[in-house]
This record gives structure tokens, C-alpha cells and sequence, in this order.
């Protein structure tokens, strides 16, 4: 698969990013000294599991945006305790940006531009969530409850 | 009912200022149509043969007065005069322009009403019992479960791009009145041996081009725990449904490939992974949920007597109403299948009307069903007579709830970009067939169900009778199904030989009839010597 | 003959290529031969359609009558509801369709 260039980056996180290219899910698991995987679709991020230390950036893979399986990917990777960069790249749209965010993601690596101003305000439209995600975002039956 | 709280509205509200934006940033070119139909379909906007259509929810179908109103007023003010009761429950409008859908929504949300996953590859309405709180053959009232399991699932962003849609239905009676073993996640409410409530799940049943009826996953799953269970469900599809075939994205697909003790051990493997996350929902906001749902203050010690010596009354109460719990009480089916009539369509002035009644006579509380008919569930006995007289003045009074002519239909290729053939001029012509009153109770019941194509949206695999369309060359043929059905014994129909031109297949279904009361014995409706004697007399009736 | 057909963005009415612009009216189509591809995608682009197809038709002395049942139904309105037709006030409007 040709890797298109990324017209521009996404990322709401404070630390650097990392600096190697990712490699697909059996390389990393068979490279002790790497660092960034790649995961397509079909792959199952639960065979990280005994690398999460190691691992600094996850790239999820959305090859059609309806593709919806990155989703879960991401969500169990947090759910595993993992807390380094999770960017969603390939066909990542503006309107996708607040579900993947509440998945987990912290970074994206669309490759179509996305309008930052159209970004913020997609990311900011609701207030209030129903469910509990992996963004930390309280859900209303918390806030109905204490 | 449910009433929506400040967070409820917030986020209808801000789901409506979302959808202007994408709306606008559609019409300015700044999307594809490629990119912004699953948003406009995640708002129940569809494209259909003459114009878009929008599908507006009615969660688990429970509407009041004030919302059907508002329902009027859409049809009035943004559609041509009339809006159409769908087979889950939902409203349809027929003529909506693009532009005016962001201000449609607006006035939705003033009256707590949406289109919010209504379509696309969403989790959609979720389907419940029309007798729901009335009927005196359920565990509890299974809607606060609805309302529970809608919010859950309403925005879910693990869930935001499944493969394929996803159909919940809800019941809490042994007798199914919701069709769950025809959904892709089912769910009865029960209680076990210490009284603790409950679910029974089934998964994977489903319509359509590989018709399944749901299987058995889980007997008992505490209440408590419905949310993350059904995460596990969900998650375990969106990882492994296939994606490569739309026509094989179902839940249903997935089952049946992994078989369903497979699928049960692999979504109670990923339960287990999950359940310590605190995804479920507490206790205190079921019971803050089923506070809405607490019995009507039905009045003590009415009288269960009525005068039936009006011929034509009794006839309507004899078919149409149905036993409440309550003594003094009936549940009251308004038919919308007038012969020759759509099947499912009010107009503006019927759908106020209707609001009128609920709000008058059953406590402000009106279920459309799955059958494209309407309940008001809690009416007194002694208003029987009165509401039934404004029904027939309005043309609302046809007394065939369950017989033939109370045909399911979808709106076929009249309406639909999808269909192969139409569906509306068949059902009127049989219900003109079989029109003679008389004729129709000594039929009995017959569900007759037609679909104008295969993505089954009128159920036509569960009819008694189903009739399928297709596109033979160009012309329109129909086949015919027999022994489907979707209550608690639920079955698929099968096709019982060559299809038919639309006159055809009158005649055929009219031949079909005539032989089932041939050969009945005492109390057999229809679907029971069809699954007596099966196909093959009924073929010789047929096909000669 | 061939027809390129869709439905108005903003209004989703049901449109026909005349060779210059869109109409609601079949009989005002042309034959788009072999060119209905290239004329949809720039249509589609700038916004003046949503969704447009090729379809085939027959030429009659009313205009073009499509092939298909569907697309005849999409030209007059549904069936079903003859007053909510292109032409209500037309009886014959629609009796090419079925």
C-alpha cells in the first residue's frame, strides 16, 4: 500500500512524537526495539498486550471512513492501560473526529486536509455524553447521580 | 413517558446545530454526496424516488399528544399533508426538501423528538410491545429497558461506523407482540427463581436476503448489566462482521459463520474483559427512568360491562380491543388498513385526531406497532363507544385487526429507490378482494405482509402470507410465502413455486385461502394447516 | 436513447438533463448518448445534482419514455397518489407507466 503524504497533522498531546516509522503488528512483535506499530482493520490489538510498555505510538488504520473497526481497536487499547499516542491516519474526516477522540484517539493523520476551524467546532458541539468512552468525558447518568 | 432532562435536550439540541453545519457545508460543496450520506442517513435522512424522506423516531412506540401534533404540523407545513407509520414504529415523511431538514429537526427537538440513528448503519430504533404497561401478560413494563438501552446507544462512539445496521427489539412477555426473534439483538425481560429481573438475549435473527431467526445466547442476564453486554455484542460484530459484502454485514452473518455457541462464548469472553469498566448504567437511573413509567391513576372499580347492540361497534370491539390489565379497562387498536386505503399512511388531519384521542381518552399515550397500526392502551370500557364513533367518522374504525385485509405493506416503488416492484396497489387489491366483512372472520387471522423487495422492510418472511417483488425482465412478479411468522414461535415463510403478475398472485393468494378452509379442522387459523399439511396442497390449489 | 437523471440537492426533486440545464420534466430530456458520465460528474461537482445515473428510454411522440418501470414512476409521481403527481391536474399523465 502506498503511503500518501500526509498534508497535515492533528494531535492533541503535549510530548513529542515519536520518531519511527510504524511497522506492521507481526514486525513490532517480533522487533523488541521497536516502538510504533501500525494496526490495520483486521488486526487485533489485544496481542499488544505484553508490549504496551514499550510502545509509544499506535496508528490506526481507517481505509475506507466507514470502516468502522479502528474504533474498537482504539478503544481496547485504552482500555488496556495504554497511554501513549493513538493517531487514527488515512481516511479520516472532520465529522469522524469527535467519535474517534472519545475512543481514544490523540492524534490524526487524515489524508485529505481537514478545516481546523470546521475541527474545533465538531469537537466541541456536545456538552454532554451518554456513555462512558475512553476520553474520561463524564457520562449524564454520572452527572444525574454524583 | 420519558421526559427528557436538561442533558436529554442538550444533546437533541446540539445534534440538531451539528446537522445545520453539515447541511450547509453539504449544499456549499464542501462535501460529496459520498461523505455526507451517512451523516444525513445517521439523521434519518434518506434520498428516495421523488424527493428525500425522513424517518423520525418514536422510541420504542410511545408518543403523546403534543409530539403528534408537531407530527402534523411537519407534514403540513414541510411535506404534502401526511406522514406514514413504519414496521418499526418510526414516522416517515415523504417530501422533504434538504434545506428545510436542519429547521424540521429543530421543531422536533421543542417537542423531545429526533431522527437520530433512524437510518444508515446505526443502532436504530429500538422496536418494543405495543401493549407495553396495558397487558396483563408481562413481567414489567419492558420500556424503561427501551429508554435505558436508547440512550446507551445513542452517539455510542465505539459503534459510530458498524458494518451494517442494527435492530434491537424488547419485550417482557412470553407473548411476543414485538417480533424480537426477527431482530438482531432480542431481548425478554423476565425474572428468575428469586424474582431478580433480567434479560434473555437472543442474537442475530433478522430479514431481509439471508433471513435467520435470532438464536439463544444467554438465558439469564442480570438487568444490571444489559449495557456492557451489549457492548460486548456490538463490539465483537464491529470487530469481526464482515465488511467486504454488503449483503453479508448482518449480525445475523456473523452468527450463523461462527455458530452461535461460538459467538455466545466469544461475546461472553469480551464481557468478561469488560465488565469491571463501569459502562453500565447504575440501578438509580433505571429506577430514575421507570419513574415515568408508573402506572396510569386508572380509576378504581370501573365497570367491565358493555353495549354492544350497535352491529357495527361490536364488530370493532370483537377485533380490535384487546383485555388491560386494569378491570374496567380495554387496549384499543385503531387500524390504519381501511380497505383500498395505504397501508400505515395518516394524513394530517388523522394524526391530530389521533392526538386528540390518546390525549382524551388513554392517559396522553398512543403505540404505533410494527403492524402499521396504532394503540391507545389505556382506555375506559365505558369511552369505547365514543372513540369508536370518532374513528369511523374519521374513517379510522375498520374492524380488522389480524384478519387479511390488515395487510402489511411497505411503501414499494411508489415511494422507494430500493424496490423492485410496488407493494401499496397489491395490498389494495386484496383488500378489496377480500373486503366482505363476513368473508374475513371466517378466515380469521392472517397476517398477509408484503415486501417490494428483498430488504423485507414489510416483513414478508414472518406473514402467514408473505409476498415478495421482484424484477423479472422488467415487468413486476411476486412470489408467494407461506408459514412465516414473527411471535414468540417464530418462522420463516417459504416460497411455495413460481411467482405472478400482481392480479396473479390475488388470484393465487385468494386460491390459497379457499383451500385452507377446505381442509381446516376446528380453530386452525391459517398458518396452522399450513404447518400442519404443509406445502403441497396448497401448490395443487394453486398451480393446479 | 439515454437520459442522465437525479434529484435537486437543496429540494431532492427529480430531475432530467435537457442538454442545458435540469428540468422536473421528462419530456423536456435529451438524449445524452454516450456523454452522460462526463455531463453527471461536473453536474454532481458543482452541486446542481445529487446522485445522477444514465438511464435508457424510448422516444415517443410525448417525449422520451424511460425503460424502466422505476424510472417511469419517478417521472409522474407515485401511483398510488395520483393528486400528488407532477400533473395532478393531467389524467393522462401517467399512463405510460405501468
Amino acid at each position: 500500500m502506498v503511503e500518501v503524504a500526509v498534508p497535515m497533522s492533528l494531535r492533541f498531546r503535549a510530548d513529542e512524537p515519536a520518531d519511527e516509522p510504524a511497522v506492521s503488528l507481526d514486525a513490532f512483535l517480533d522487533q523488541p526495539n521497536a516502538f510504533s506499530v501500525r494496526i490495520e482493520g483486521g488486526d487485533d490489538v489485544r496481542r499488544l498486550a505484553p508490549a504496551l510498555d514499550r510502545l509509544k505510538l499506535v496508528e490506526i488504520d481507517f481505509p475506507r471512513f466507514r470502516d468502522g473497526r479502528g474504533y474498537s481497536s482504539a478503544r481496547i487499547l485504552r482500555e488496556m492501560g495504554y497511554r501513549g499516542e493513538l493517531k487514527a491516519v488515512g481516511d479520516v474526516l472532520v465529522d469522524q473526529l469527535l467519535f474517534m477522540r472519545r475512543c481514544g484517539f490523540d492524534s490524526f493523520g487524515p489524508n485529505q486536509t481537514i478545516d481546523l476551524d470546521v475541527a474545533a467546532k465538531a469537537l466541541g458541539e456536545y456538552d454532554y455524553v451518554y456513555q462512558q468512552a475512553a476520553d474520561g468525558r463524564v457520562p449524564v447518568w454520572k452527572l444525574r447521580h454524583g | 413517558m420519558y421526559r427528557y432532562d436538561r442533558y436529554d435536550q442538550a444533546i437533541v439540541d446540539a445534534r440538531v446545530e451539528e446537522f445545520r453545519d453539515q447541511v450547509a457545508r453539504r449544499i456549499a460543496g464542501e462535501m460529496t454526496d459520498d461523505q455526507f450520506k451517512p451523516l444525513r442517513l445517521k439523521n434519518g435522512l434518506y434520498l428516495q424516488l421523488h424527493a428525500y424522506m425522513l424517518r423520525v423516531a418514536i422510541p420504542y412506540g410511545t408518543i403523546n399528544a403534543k409530539q403528534l401534533r408537531v407530527l402534523a404540523h411537519i407534514a403540513r407545513k414541510y411535506d404534502r399533508g401526511y406522514g406514514h407509520f413504519t414496521t418499526r414504529q418510526n414516522m416517515q415523511f415523504n417530501w422533504i426538501r434538504l434545506e428545510d431538514a436542519p429547521e424540521i429537526l429543530a421543531e422536533l427537538a421543542k417537542v423531545e423528538m429526533h431522527a437520530i440513528q433512524t437510518s444508515g448503519e446505526s443502532i436504530r430504533n429500538i422496536s418494543a410491545d405495543q401493549f407495553a404497561g396495558a397487558a396483563a401478560d408481562e413481567v414489567c413494563d419492558p420500556r424503561p429497558w427501551a429508554e435505558l438501552i436508547r440512550q446507551y446507544t445513542t452517539f455510542h462512539p465505539e459503534f459510530s461506523y458498524l458494518p451494517r445496521k442494527f435492530k434491537i427489539g424488547l419485550t417482557a412477555s412470553d407473548n411476543d407482540r414485538a417480533a424480537i426473534k426477527l431482530h438482531d439483538v432480542g431481548l425478554q425481560v423476565r425474572r428468575d427463581e428469586k424474582g431478580e429481573f433480567g434479560f434473555r438475549v437472543l442474537v442475530g435473527g433478522g430479514m431481509g436476503r439471508t433471513p435467520f431467526v435470532a438464536h439463544l445466547i444467554r438465558d439469564f442476564l442480570p438487568a444490571g448489566s444489559i449495557c456492557s453486554y451489549l457492548e460486548a455484542i456490538l463490539r465483537v460484530w464491529n470487530r469481526h462482521g464482515r465488511r467486504d459484502n454488503i449483503h453479508k454485514q448482518r449480525i445475523k452473518i456473523l452468527v450463523h459463520d461462527l455458530g452461535p455457541e461460538e459467538f455466545a462464548r466469544q461475546v461472553e469472553e469480551e464481557w468478561q474483559a469488560i465488565q469491571h469498566l463501569g459502562d453500565d448504567m447504575p440501578l438509580k437511573e433505571y429506577e430514575r427512568i421507570a419513574a415515568y413509567f408508573t402506572p396510569p391513576r386508572f380509576e378504581q372499580g370501573l365497570s367491565d360491562d358493555l353495549d354492544l347492540s350497535d352491529p357495527r361497534f361490536a364488530a370493532w370491539v370483537e377485533r380490535n380491543v384487546d383485555a388491560h390489565k386494569q378491570p374496567g379497562y380495554a387496549i384499543a387498536t385503531i387500524s390504519l388498513k381501511a380497505i383500498g386505503g395505504i397501508p400505515g399512511d395518516v394524513s394530517a388531519d388523522q394524526i391530530d385526531l389521533l392526538a386528540d384521542l390518546a390525549e382524551q381518552y388513554s392517559f396522553d399515550d398512543l403505540r404505533p406497532t410494527h403492524a402499521q397500526n396504532v394503540v391507545l392502551p389505556h382506555v375506559r370500557k365505558a369511552d369505547l363507544y365514543a372513540i369508536w364513533q370518532k374513528l369511523d367518522a374519521a374513517g379510522l374504525a375498520t374492524a380488522n385487526l389480524d384478519l387479511i385485509s390488515d395487510i402489511i405493506a411497505c411503501p414499494g416503488l411508489d415511494y422507494c429507490s430500493l424496490a423492485n416492484t410496488r407493494s401499496i396497489p397489491l395490498a389494495q387489491k386484496l383488500a378489496e378482494r377480500f373486503a366482505d366483512p363476513a368473508r374475513q372472520l371466517d378466515i380469521g387471522e392472517l397476517k398477509l405482509k408484503i415486501s417490494g423487495c428483498i430488504n423485507a422492510c414489510g416483513h414478508h418472511h414472518a406473514g402467514h402470507i408473505g409476498v415478495l417483488g421482484v424484477d423479472r425482465k422488467g415487468t413486476e412478479n411476486f412470489q408467494l410465502l407461506f408459514g412465516g411468522s414473527g411471535a414468540e414461535d417464530a418462522s420463516l415463510g417459504k416460497i411455495i413455486g413460481p411467482g405472478f403478475s400482481e392480479d396473479g398472485v390475488v388470484d393465487a393468494i385468494e386460491r390459497a385461502v379457499e383451500k385452507y378452509r377446505a381442509i381446516r379442522t376446528d380453530g386452525e387459523r391459517f398458518l396452522d394447516t399450513y404447518r400442519r399439511v404443509g406445502s403441497d396442497p396448497f401448490k395443487e390449489a394453486i398451480y393446479g | 436513447m439515454k437520459l442522465l437523471t437525479g434529484n435537486h440537492l437543496v429540494n431532492g426533486y427529480v430531475i432530467w438533463w435537457t442538454g442545458e440545464g435540469w428540468s422536473r420534466h421528462v419530456e423536456q430530456a435529451v438524449d445524452v448518448a454516450d456523454k452522460g458520465e462526463q455531463i453527471a460528474q461536473v453536474e454532481a461537482a458543482a452541486c446542481r445534482v445529487n446522485n445522477p445515473y444514465v438511464i435508457d428510454a424510448e422516444a415517443s411522440a410525448n417525449g422520451p419514455v424511460p425503460a424502466h418501470i422505476k424510472e417511469r414512476i419517478r417521472a409522474t409521481g407515485p401511483t398510488v397518489r395520483p393528486d400528488l403527481a407532477l400533473k395532478p391536474a393531467d389524467a393522462s399523465a401517467g399512463s405510460y407507466v405501468i
